[in-house]
């Protein structure tokens, strides 16, 4: 039963909106201001980049210091092909260093011309970015540094004018979506304006759309059954509140509806009808718009009222 | 009263019961399995460690299963796959967005309450639809790290380098581990990557394809259960005699690369030192990362490290560590080992640690 495979660009994409404590958000100020702070623990380490709990006793720790804009690679890595949304759009070595004045590693990328310019131990000063906002990347990238140690070293206040106190972590994801083995045949019947659901071997029920399994005997539905087109509302509700970007007028009807032959009620909307002339029981069928992929709404056929003990099982 | 003065040495934790696990099965590891949504990928691995067993679903007394949405892109993805259990009438169930293996943790303390005597764990993962390396970003610290989006393998390779710079790797030795495991895989007919495999080019040097596990798509099950109930379901049950987890700091700039001192941890807590294991399933899934294992863990060159071929053979992310313990245990049902290390791993560079020991009746 060899099925063409249906795949599809999926997108996920989010923008998550977090915010600092005060040790995060000096970190990030300082940055804007070209000033790189770290956390000092009880026992006398400096951590950078600051955490605002020790990672090894878990006290808090609020202590502020400044580091100095160079340091030492402790290891690396060469990119030779950078992927989206790295640091550097060319070939650039992943760095984790150690800035002069910390006892901890800060990751980032180095700006190389090749990997036999890189070595474990190896000097490298903070490149700014031009345009910093008070995040990990107003560090653009580390590069060679040949001078001798540099930076103030020494206690830090924390303060700034217009301490940054949040940050916006862009997300964004690309997958090729393909549904499966029954939601492909699902989808390709639709495209005959068809409702196809499976048969579970075991309990019997319709399962409408079909998922592969059923939920209750936990097994392969696989025998392909139409559905439909007509069926019954089983239940349903009125949407009084207008969703973004949806052209349809409230109040409008979303409904249950056990299509004849199936064993599950799937839902959609409902019109044709006033609103508030609809009722478990209706009896109605599938609208298809010209090209649409799926029913656009469902309507009333006009035939009586469905008896309540043949769908009260798919409530 | 002040509690009793702790112990120099940590103690190893004693299982009230007796807990086995009774069988195992895996899917075939795939590039791609388009044409099966999760559930039609897992339902036969759940079928065939029920038929193992004898048991039907509605016998099993816990269901516990471990998955990540970001890795297809599906939101909720476990509940669809919960479809392939058969939930009704209601079940005890849970899930953690983990690896297996914690799934599997999760149902070994369920089973010590004497709330069940028997648990079906799964765990499940298509890294087909998306990039697996762009998706594991998600999972880093979100203010410092994940805005530079660097991806698994380059956290491997920081970490790889960290081992050549201490002289505890180079990179032939490096590509010894990649060529036993693909050959120790060419018994195993579900891996994915078998045989002779080249090293290839560098992905992010220092690491070459070759160090790196292959992206795939795979399903795993396992059924524990208690004492005598264990004994009923198989011949020779794998005997969980401690399990334990651990977890290090976030940063890996705090973190001593080359060590992994969760693990240690984890497997001295889970009684892994008291005696010699004769079989190590390391979830490992890059070679430089089984150097690290290896030295943790205190293990000799007379363990066989991954007979099954391990994480470099068939990675299915959120399942290989649950099959490392599955693996490890099927070597004692089949009489082929009577102690075995099964470690899982999760997080970038060995963040996240968990180690049982299993062992046959003699």
């Amino acid at each position: 039963m060899p099925t063409e495979v249906l795949r599809a660009p999926l997108v996920v994409e989010f923008p998550f909106t977090r915010s600092l404590g005060p040790v995060q958000s000096a970190f990030l100020t300082g940055l804007r201001e070209r000033t790189v702070l770290g956390v000092k623990t009880k026992d006398g380490r400096t951590l950078v980049p600051p955490v605002e709990y020790d990672p090894v006793t878990a006290d808090e720790i609020r202590d502020l210091v400044e580091v100095g804009a160079t340091g030492t690679v402790t290891t690396w890595a060469w990119n030779h092909e950078p992927r989206r949304g790295q640091p550097l759009d060319t070939p650039f070595a992943w760095v984790l260093v150690r800035l002069d004045g910390a006892d901890t590693a800060l990751l980032h990328a180095l700006d190389a011309p090749g990997p036999d310019e890189v070595r474990t131990g190896m000097r490298v000063r903070i490149r700014w970015a031009a345009e910093r906002t008070g995040a990990i990347t107003d560090i653009a990238c580390f590069e060679a540094y040949e001078g001798a140690v540099g930076g103030e070293v020494g206690p830090h206040d924390g303060e700034f004018s217009d301490l940054v106190t949040g940050i916006v972590a862009h997300a964004r994801l690309d997958y090729t979506y393909a549904p499966g083995r029954a939601q492909t045949a699902y989808i390709n019947a639709l495209s005959d304006q068809k409702t196809v659901g499976e048969r579970c071997p075991s309990c019997h029920k319709v399962y409408v759309p079909p998922r592969g399994a059923c939920p209750t005997c936990g097994v392969a539905t696989t025998e392909r059954v139409e559905v439909g087109p007509r069926g019954t509302v089983t239940t349903y509700c009125i949407v009084n509140i207008k969703a973004k970007n949806l052209d349809i007028e409230v109040p409008y009807v979303y409904a249950h509806i056990a299509l004849d032959g199936a064993d599950l009620a799937l839902h959609a909307r409902i019109a044709g009808i006033p609103y508030d002339q609809v009722r478990m029981g209706l009896r109605v069928e599938p609208v298809w718009t010209e090209g649409g992929r799926f029913p656009d709404h469902y309507r009333p056929t006009g035939e009586p009222d469905a008896a309540y003990d043949t769908y009260k099982e798919l409530v | 009263m002040p509690s009793a003065k702790p112990s120099a040495r940590p103690s190893v934790m004693r299982p009230v019961r007796d807990i086995a696990i009774v069988a195992f099965g895996q899917t075939d590891h795939l590039r791609s399995t388009d044409e099966l949504s999760e559930v039609e990928m897992l339902m036969p691995v759940l079928h065939q460690v029920l038929a193992a067993t004898g048991l039907k679903t509605s016998d099993i007394g816990f269901t516990c299963s471990g998955s990540s949405d970001y890795l297809a892109g599906r939101a909720f993805s476990f509940t669809m796959a919960l479809d392939g259990v058969g939930a009704w009438p209601p079940i005890s169930e849970s899930h953690v967005e983990m690896d297996g293996a914690w799934a599997l943790y999760e149902a070994w303390t369920k089973l010590l309450t004497g709330e069940a005597d028997t648990a079906l764990v799964y765990s499940y993962g298509k890294s087909s639809p998306g990039s697996v390396r762009d998706v594991l970003t998600r999972q880093l610290d979100p203010y410092y790290v994940a805005p530079l989006w660097p991806d698994s393998v380059a956290l491997a390779a920081l970490q790889a380098q960290a081992l050549i710079d201490a002289g505890d790797a180079d990179e032939p030795a490096l590509a010894g581990v990649a060529a036993r495991s693909r050959q120790d895989a060419s018994a195993n007919s579900h891996a994915q990557l078998r045989g002779s495999v080249a090293q290839g080019d560098y992905v992010v040097r220092p690491l070459r394809t070759g160090d790196c596990p292959p992206i795939g798509d795979g399903a795993a099950a396992v059924i524990l259960a208690a004492g005598e109930r264990a004994r009923d379901l198989c011949e020779r049950p794998a005997w969980i005699r401690g399990i334990d987890h651990r977890v290090e700091a976030h940063s890996l700039g705090v973190r001593d690369l080359t060590d992994s001192p969760s693990s240690r941890l984890a497997a001295e807590r889970a009684g892994a030192f008291e005696r010699p294991v004769d079989t190590a399933e390391l979830h490992a899934p890059f070679t430089s990362q089984e150097v690290v294992l290896r030295k943790a863990l205190k293990l000799g060159a007379d363990v066989a490290v991954n007979p099954s071929g391990g994480a470099l053979a068939a990675n299915p992310v959120m399942a290989a560590g649950l099959i490392r313990l599955g693996e490890a245990a099927a070597r004692i049902h089949r009489g082929e080992s009577d102690r075995a290390l099964a470690h899982a791993t999760s997080g970038p560079c060995l963040q996240q640690n968990l180690v049982a020991v299993l062992e046959g009746d003699s």
